[in-house]
């Protein structure tokens, strides 16, 4: 057969010559080998002080988007809990009522939405799965908590506010509205 | 008795002491450094600035953690253990000359606590029983991972004591002489190891052997045997272990240096003299010490362990022989040159 | 006189020790105690001058010989059950041997009491590594070389008898 690599090498199970049977210079070489590498480059990240670059598809922890007027975009309509495959996602509907206009895009909204961090798995079938581009996963981590009761995120944790808004340009499922 | 040469001694004893301790507590983190940089790898730097403070940090972890004794060990035997082997690795250096003399308070003082007329023995000696630690320690525990290193670290130690001595009566040959201290003051011109470079290396192998240093590790290998010996143990009693195991490492480098490398002797010594030269003498044992502790540290970074066999084979049909050989024909070129044919 | 008081002291932990080795139960400690024993001579040694001495017998008894006893003691795992010398038969047996040994030792110390007193008339350097080997090599030469042949006979013994036992396994 063909080698598919260069690096094809035949085994072979001759005794040994003396000069390998001495062992010493073998020893050497490992030695030479890894006097090399204390002087190579550290591939080390010292973490806290330096960050890893995310990926522009990181997928880590979600945000509910507001329109460039500030209303929030997500309507209730349940698509992203359907599609959630962990089941983490649980949401109630609220009509939108006369003044609310400037809080909420659509007629209806949602009251509660609840995200349970310890179930999810950060598919990102829920910000595929959404109409109306409202909710995304950004490069930011979950933090941990000692409590279960911590993990799951409400509208407050998960909405973004008007004076600190998500940047989520670089994503891939970016639509023309959620661009500030 | 000299009141001036008990005070003088006792404080050369307390020196030692916390050098030979505190040579150990940064060689466990220099041992980290190294390994971390041939992995490429950063290694130990959050306590302190470049993690200088870090050996002080794993000894407050050790003093804190629980002491734990198993229900079914003998517990003497168990607590005396890990006292057997700090001891005999402190004990080891009482027959180091660290430098020459020294001048201080119109007193001539010798950096060597005992210059008694027997040094090598007296090393070969203390060396021998710093087995019954870790037998004693690994027996008591009462858990078959700790007899196995326990056995293992017995056996090898014995059969690579033979050889160990037979490559140091080549150097007792060449200076006529047991003690340390004429061992470096013959070396004043050419250092041994090149006279006797196989006596050197045979030496060199066998004391990783006493050890227990990677490739030779087999009593404490984590692969097979959990934790070898100190498998059971925990706390300050580990520590005392990890810590003997390290002071004994720095205690057999000076011995290396001292017999073959000249100890305190340095080319160009003769331009200085009086203190000077005691400082510098006891700077150039300090470097090859030094030396020795990285290639030790090196070579276990570097090489896989050995297998039982492998090692035991090392040691009764290659080293064993060769220092005999080499015992032979240092034998006969003394008698040649003394005119005896 | 200090050094009497000395050698008192270090005779009579000597023999403690010793005694220990007989009385206590466990095989393991009565190792250790043989070990200790060996330190305490050891010391004695030391007291007399013979330096190389000491230390021969430290290499050699403590660190070498009893760490294969200790290592084939560990190896053999001995229970009360597995006893092998508890009948009465046995027990007389050994007895009349050791008493019989406790005699011959009486008889020995006899003579060797005089010569306590005159060792310390004769040369101080007696046990340093110069003299001993002088002598060994001059007076006692063919008592010396005749052990090592003996020692060498024992040792192509040892490695016989372990050598057939393959053979039977295979």
């Amino acid at each position: 057969m063909e080698s598919l690599t260069n690096r094809k090498k035949v085994v072979s199970d001759k005794p040994m010559t003396l000069w390998e049977k001495a062992y010493l210079p073998a020893i050497i070489s490992g030695m030479m080998t890894t006097m090399r590498h204390m002087f190579r480059k550290r591939k080390t990240i010292k973490y806290p002080e330096e960050t890893r670059e995310f990926a522009p598809v990181y997928r880590g922890q979600h945000v509910l988007k507001r329109d460039e007027q500030g209303r929030e975009n997500c309507t209730a309509c349940g698509l992203c809990a359907v599609a959630c495959p962990a089941e983490a996602i649980t949401m109630t509907s609220a009509e939108r009522e006369r003044g609310q206009e400037q809080l909420y895009r659509e007629e209806k909204y949602a009251a509660t939405y609840e995200i349970n961090m310890l179930r999810c798995i950060f598919c990102g079938l829920c910000e595929e799965a959404c109409p109306k581009e409202a909710i995304f996963l950004t490069d930011r981590l979950v933090p941990t908590f000692f409590e279960r009761d911590n993990f799951i995120y409400g509208k407050d944790k998960l909405v973004e506010t008007l004076d600190e808004r998500i940047d989520i340009t670089n994503r891939q499922h970016t639509g023309k509205r959620s661009q500030i | 008795m000299d009141t001036a040469l008990l005070i003088e001694k006792s404080i050369l004893v307390l020196l030692l002491f916390l050098v030979s301790l505190g040579a150990a507590a940064y060689m466990t983190y220099f041992e980290r450094k190294l390994a971390a940089w041939i992995q490429d790898r950063v290694g130990p730097d959050r306590a302190g600035p470049f993690g200088i403070l870090q050996p002080i940090a794993d000894g407050v972890k050790m003093f804190l953690k629980e002491d734990f004794i198993p229900a079914k060990a003998d517990k003497w035997l168990f607590i005396i253990g890990p006292g057997i082997a700090m001891f005999t690795a402190l004990i080891t250096s009482a027959v180091v000359p660290w430098g020459p003399k020294l001048h201080l308070f119109g007193r001539d003082i010798a950096l060597q606590v005992a210059d008694i007329n027997i040094g090598i023995l007296y090393v070969f000696g203390v060396l021998s029983v710093g087995v019954y630690g870790i037998m004693i320690g690994g027996w008591a525990s009462n858990n078959k991972y700790s007899l196995y290193g326990a056995i293992r670290a017995s056996s090898q130690m014995i059969s690579y004591e033979l050889a160990m001595g037979v490559s140091a009566i080549t150097i007792v040959l060449l200076s006529g002489s047991l003690s340390l201290n004429d061992i470096v003051t013959q070396q004043s011109g050419v250092w041994n190891v090149f006279y006797q470079p196989v006596a050197f290396f045979i030496f060199f192998v066998c004391s990783l052997a006493e050890l227990n240093r990677a490739p030779f590790d087999l009593p404490e290998c984590e692969s097979e045997l959990v934790g070898g010996y100190h498998t059971e143990y925990s706390s300050m009693k580990l520590g005392l272990y990890l810590f003997a195991e390290y002071t004994s490492m720095f205690v057999s480098s000076a011995i290396m240096a001292i017999l073959f490398f000249g100890g305190y002797h340095f080319p160009g010594m003769s331009h200085f003299s009086g203190n000077t030269l005691a400082i510098l003498g006891i700077a150039a044992l300090a470097i090859k010490i030094f030396i020795f502790i990285f290639v030790i540290m090196w070579i276990r970074w570097t090489i896989p362990r050995f297998r039982f066999d492998q090692l035991m084979h090392l040691g009764w049909k290659t080293l064993l022989p060769l220092s005999l050989i080499n015992l032979l024909i240092t034998g006969l070129v003394i008698a040649f040159k003394n005119g005896w044919f | 006189m200090s050094l009497q008081i000395i050698s008192i002291i270090l005779g009579s932990l000597t023999l403690a020790s010793a005694l220990m080795v007989v009385l206590s139960k466990h095989p393991i400690r009565s190792v250790i105690y043989l070990v200790v024993t060996f330190f305490f001579i050891t010391s004695m040694y030391i007291m007399m001058n013979a330096q190389f001495l000491a230390i021969v017998n430290m290499i050699v008894y403590a660190g070498a010989i009893m760490v294969l006893f200790l290592f084939v003691l560990m190896l053999l795992n001995l229970n009360k059950e597995m006893e092998p010398m508890n009948t009465k038969g046995a027990q007389l047996a050994a007895f009349i041997a050791g008493g019989s040994l406790f005699l011959v030792l009486i008889t020995a110390l006899k003579d060797t009491l005089i010569l306590g007193q005159t060792y310390r008339q004769q040369d101080n350097s007696i046990g340093l590594v110069k003299e001993l080997g002088n002598l060994l090599f001059t007076k006692y030469v063919v008592a010396f070389e005749l052990t090592s042949i003996l020692f060498i006979a024992a040792m192509v013994g040892a490695i016989l008898l372990a050598k057939r036992e393959k053979q039977i396994i295979e």
